[in-house]
């Protein structure tokens, strides 16, 4: 996919012209290697001492406080904590909706957090897929649009009709992984809740991402469909090899991941 | 392809929008519509102000007037060369129209202009104003017999039917009194008779009083009667000399209103007719002269001080211009009757004086570069001349159309502009409604000009929908405006487009498709600028307190 996406190219003669998770390997580059004792080669996504605090009429409320954090390629972390404990900010600072306010942020060895605007739209839309919890589909949309959103989003109006065949059967085929290829023309409000999220899922994955950020998937779903949605994402890590960072607050899901932090009082504490 | 996915559904599923862009659309409607009436009364009252004026006039204020207008139409044909087409001279002057309707005498202003009628018909659309059809082909001032616009009822009968009649009537009439005051007369003799042998029976003493009576009738009854044959035999020849000097008629002649006519006039139609409603509110032209009536005219004469002159004219056609401003006071002679009467002509050369010379450019001819040219041919410092084109003797009124066009475009324009803000507050509500969506964009890597794209699409599309649909709207309308304006009528029951004041019987439109453009372009810009604020707080937009939003 990648390969047939013309990525705009930064006129700046500095190292930040390159989006940089376009380097291959990470080893090349020593300079931004991390010190921190949760680092391994494995590392895709890393926070490094991350704070961030929100102002609310007039007093700033700290949500993080020196987060450090760092999920494996491969693996499905869990990230849990008490509700306003910082989790869903931790996982918007990692997809780039956000900027920290000291610390930085990596994926794959390079750092994100301080790309300007227009290359951290590129990262979201080329290596990285989100779900929320309210499913987040856009009700003007078909299913099958909502799931080719963001490839066009990704393409200019040109590239898009000339991929559109490869792109509207890739979507398809994903639809029939979530299992929904009888449904590809209704609007998500004819569909359930269990079935918009395997919608929002097939949409985060039609860019073939690196990463998925999982905002709390199953918070709004009764237990049988999150438990399916839960097996989906299951079968995708195993399957792909899809690195998952998911939110949860639910001890029993997040028991099921591979790795497991617990957020408290702004702090990250590694479970497991 | 999102952004244009998008607003097409926004398009599709925003209804509320598009009840914003309905005042796009009305403005749009509007403009076009007033447009295209505005358009078509200028052009309808610049051809007729056109046609009635020659291109352009070199004339003098004096009433003794150019005394050689050869020598000026010489000078002119060689400065103007080829882009002559034709050049005539006239004789203008103020007058007072007198003539008898009902018994009373009626006396008018009017516009008396001489006009030769060999070239004037070629130097504007003089003759296709004129009723009779022999008149519309060549004017010759000689009253025809009938057929003066035979589809007007109101006129017959006119010409010589019309005259003979009345003069038939006239004729009736005077000898009916001429019979019964005769009749009259010897009643009075035969009892004046009956009292004088009353008397003579009576006593001796009232002997004085009676005779003196009757001798005072004596008196007075032949010099009564001498007054009133003299009265009948002028009434019959008419007041005028005039008649009776023209070539055709040999001194002495007693003129017989009946069989010949006077010098010819043609009159204005409004002021020989005026245009009501009958009981049934249906319009009605009335006519108090008509072709054959004699008129008496009053206008100065070329000496210094000017006296007033009076001549008898007969009307031999009516002139409709339907500008009621010429309608109502123009009347036009020949001009070497007005020369001869004025004293404009001169003994020695037989030369007539004209008070203008009218010039008819070649349609490709430029107008003011014709204009500049005479007049420094004429320098206003030395000749006593003035060089002006039928646009600047019109000017102010074709100024005041032209003001009143702009001031209503300004009008209805801040119409779209405040359909603009109309827009700009529903879009202002469709991005706060839309807060969760743009974050989602936002989050699936869409950048905010990506965002500010839609909704400055969705603006486009819109304003384009608005301002098509107002412009469907507006040539529907434009096309159809005589038939609505009758529905209107109906269902009001009150006369929208009234034939009495405007003197056209249809509404006259012109659509100009430059001005369709630039009415749609603006309506769309506006609908464009209305979106711009929006579509930058959709773009400045955080994602995640958009994703928040609830």
């Amino acid at each position: 996919m990648n390969s047939t996406t013309p990525v705009k190219q930064n006129t700046k003669p500095n190292a930040s012209a390159i989006p940089p998770w376009r380097v291959v390997r990470p080893e090349s580059d020593g300079a931004d290697q991390v010190a921190a004792q949760t680092v391994t080669e494995k590392t895709i996504v890393l926070a490094k001492n991350v704070t961030k605090s929100y102002r609310r009429h007039k007093t700033s409320v700290a949500v993080l406080k020196g987060v450090d954090f760092s999920a494996d390629q491969g693996k499905v972390t869990a990230i849990v904590g008490q509700s306003g404990s910082g989790k869903s900010t931790l996982l918007h600072l990692l997809g780039t909706l956000d900027k920290p306010d000291s610390g930085e942020i990596h994926f794959a060895n390079q750092r994100i957090d301080n790309l300007s605007a227009r290359q951290r739209d590129l990262f979201r839309n080329k290596k990285l897929g989100m779900i929320f919890q309210f499913y987040h589909l856009l009700p003007e949309l078909t299913l099958l649009e909502n799931i080719v959103a963001p490839a066009m989003i990704g393409q200019s109006l040109f590239s898009y009709f000339r991929n559109r065949s490869g792109i509207l059967r890739r979507a398809k085929s994903l639809a029939d992984m979530v299992g929904l290829s009888h449904r590809l023309h209704h609007k998500p409000n004819e569909l359930s809740g269990g079935e918009m999220q395997r919608t929002a899922i097939a949409r985060a994955l039609i860019t073939d991402p690196k990463l998925l950020l999982a905002d709390e998937p199953t918070g709004n779903l009764d237990q049988e469909s999150g438990q399916s949605i839960l097996q989906l994402l299951r079968n995708l890590n195993e399957e792909t090899g899809l690195t998952i960072v998911m939110v949860t607050h639910d001890e029993n899901i997040a028991a099921q991941c591979d790795a497991l932090v617990r957020l408290k009082g702004g702090k990250v504490e590694r479970l497991k | 392809m999102y952004k244009l996915l998008l607003c097409w559904r926004y398009l599709k599923t925003r209804w509320i929008a598009l009840a914003s862009i309905v005042s796009v659309t009305l403005g749009v409607a509007t403009m076009i519509v007033v447009n295209s009436v505005m358009d078509g009364f200028t052009s309808q009252m610049q051809d007729r102000m056109h046609g009635i004026l020659s291109d352009l006039v070199v004339e003098t204020r004096s009433t003794n007037g150019i005394a050689e207008p050869n020598w000026y139409v010489d000078r002119i044909r060689g400065r103007l060369g080829d882009s002559v087409q034709g050049i005539t001279t006239v004789v203008t002057l103020p007058a007072m129209m007198t003539f008898h309707h009902n018994g009373n005498a009626h006396t008018q202003q009017i516009n008396l202009i001489g006009i030769d009628k060999e070239t004037y018909a070629s130097v504007s659309d003089f003759s296709k104003y004129l009723l009779h059809p022999d008149n519309k082909q060549k004017l010759d001032f000689v009253l025809k017999q009938s057929g003066y616009a035979p589809e007007r009822e109101a006129l017959q009968p006119a010409g010589w039917e019309h005259r003979t009649r009345v003069e038939t009537l006239k004729k009736a009439r005077l000898s009916e009194m001429e019979r019964y005051r005769l009749l009259q007369e010897k009643i009075s003799a035969e009892q004046r008779q009956q009292i004088a042998s009353d008397v003579a029976t009576l006593p001796s003493t009232n002997d004085e009083v009676s005779t003196e009576a009757t001798n005072g009738d004596a008196a007075v009854s032949p010099n009564t009667t001498a007054s009133a044959t003299d009265e009948i035999n002028q009434l019959a020849a008419g007041p005028s000399s005039f008649g009776a000097a023209t070539p055709s008629a040999p001194r002495g002649h007693v003129f017989d209103a009946a069989n010949e006519q006077r010098i010819g006039i043609v009159l204005g139609i409004g002021i020989g007719s005026v245009r009501g409603r009958d009981s049934d509110g249906k319009v009605k032209d009335y006519f108090f002269i008509r072709p054959g009536d004699d008129v008496s005219v009053a206008f100065p004469n070329a000496g210094s001080p000017p006296r007033a002159i009076d001549e008898m004219f007969t009307v031999v056609d009516f002139y409709e211009s339907k500008m009621s401003e010429y309608d109502a006071t123009f009347a036009f002679v020949p001009i070497e009757a007005l020369q001869r009467a004025r004293g404009m002509i001169d003994p020695v050369s037989q030369q007539g004086a004209v008070t203008s010379i009218q010039i008819k450019l070649k349609p490709d001819a430029d107008l003011q570069v014709a204009r500049d040219a005479l007049r420094d041919e004429f320098p206003p410092a030395e000749s006593y001349v003035q060089v002006n084109s039928w646009r600047d003797t019109q000017g102010p009124l074709l100024a005041a159309v032209q003001l009143e066009t702009t001031i209503l475009n300004i009008l209805l324009f801040m119409i779209i502009a405040v359909a603009g803000f109309g827009i700009l507050a529903t879009f202002f509500m469709i991005v706060v409604e839309k807060t969760r969506d743009i974050g989602v964009l936002k989050s699936l890597g869409a950048p905010g000009t990506g965002i500010a794209s839609i909704f400055l699409g969705y603006g486009v599309l819109l304003g384009s929908v608005g301002s098509g649909v107002g412009v469907v709207c507006g040539l529907l309308f434009v096309w159809n405006i005589n038939e609505i304006a009758r529905v209107l009528e109906w269902v009001t029951g009150r006369e929208v487009f009234d034939p009495t004041v405007y003197y056209f019987d249809t509404i006259p439109t012109i659509l100009h498709p430059f001005m369709i453009v630039w009415v749609s372009v603006g309506a769309v810009a506006i609908a464009i600028l209305a979106s711009v604020l929006p579509s930058i707080r959709a773009a400045r937009m955080h994602p995640v307190e958009a994703l928040r939003y609830e």
